[in-house]
């Protein structure tokens, strides 16, 4: 199983991924991170398929795509 | 299925803009280093110009060299460092403004190094200026009427100008926008690369990269943008390959 993770600190908020996801999982989060901008999130981050689509448009690499689920635990998914 | 930061890209926020093509420039080469397993032999230097800052990012010896002359310090470092990889990281003001000498003569000499050219059509750190890749009609700060051919000239093609000279054996036009193309440029720069390690001569990769605040877009937009107007005036695809 695919875990998609992302970084809000680390994302700016541009929003390519979602254009890219092909399972519709990412979307802008309500809640302002620490540069005051509206980072994505995933609102389902276990139906990840693992197609790094979003990684590779990701200018900031924010986005860790795993199958690890102690990993996907500690780091917990927004 | 498994993504994580490449050891090559140093674990810091950069400072580029929301939708920057330069952070994924900056991954696809810091995972092509790792691939290949070079990280610990590699010397880059880095433009003036948004990427000034890129010796922060990587995580292996990066310089800075005055505007422009990227090429002729890698020079320098590649000849002195035989065993070295020796790459240069150029925006379009850098490599076909002020550079436009030091990277023609580079290329000329068939330099053993590896040039990535990311062409925003645009001066991103100065404002939205327009640049010698500016494409036609496109307004800019200095261009508020859109480039005209009558006054301002045609976007310079570099890599086929290059691909003219004996000392280039690749060069290629890759574009930062649909993961498909991401995926094209990252194969590009493993191929630059393995021809500087095959001692062949100069290889260069454009990359096309969007600059959303300079082109006064939204980051969605301005990657949308790119498919229909900068591929049309900047055609992708090898130019060149010399096997030799």
């Amino acid at each position: 199983m695919a875990h998609v993770l992302i970084d809000p600190q680390r994302c700016k908020g541009c929003h390519l991924c979602i254009q890219v996801c092909p399972k519709k999982i990412l979307q802008p989060s309500a809640q302002l991170n620490e540069r005051g901008l509206y980072p994505c999130e995933t609102s389902d981050a276990d139906a990840c398929i693992g197609c790094l689509q979003c990684v590779l448009v990701c200018p900031d690499v924010a986005i860790t795509v795993t199958d690890d689920d102690a990993r996907a635990t500690k780091q917990g998914t927004i | 299925m498994h993504y994580t930061r490449p050891t090559a890209l140093q674990d810091v926020a950069t400072h580029y803009c929301a939708g920057c093509g330069h952070g994924v420039a900056h991954r696809l080469i810091a995972e092509v280093v790792d691939e290949l397993g070079i990280r610990e032999r590699t010397l880059a230097v880095a433009p003036v110009g948004c990427a000034v800052l890129a010796y922060d990012y990587w995580n292996f010896d990066v310089t800075e060299a005055a505007h422009g002359r990227a090429p002729a310090v890698a020079t320098g470092m590649r000849r002195c460092n035989p065993d070295k990889v020796v790459f240069t990281y150029q925006g379009d003001g850098d490599l076909a403004a002020i550079g436009a000498g030091e990277i023609v003569n580079a290329a000329n000499r068939g330099e053993l190094i590896s040039v990535f050219f990311i062409n925003n059509a645009t001066y991103g750190m100065t404002g939205g200026q327009m640049a010698p890749t500016t494409m036609l009609h496109q307004r800019t700060t200095t261009s508020p009427r859109g480039r005209e051919t009558r006054a301002e000239g045609w976007p310079m093609k570099v890599v086929e100008m290059l691909a003219q000279l004996d000392g280039t054996a690749y060069a290629v036009r890759c574009a930062l926008d649909t993961p498909k193309n991401i995926r094209a440029a990252r194969a590009a720069i493993k191929k630059a690369f393995e021809v500087q390690l095959a001692g062949q001569g100069l290889a260069i990769v454009e990359l096309l990269s969007a600059c959303p605040v300079g082109w006064g877009m939204k980051p969605v937009e301005a990657i949308k943008a790119m498919a229909g107007t900068m591929t049309a005036q900047f055609p992708l695809g090898v130019v060149k390959q010399r096997e030799k």
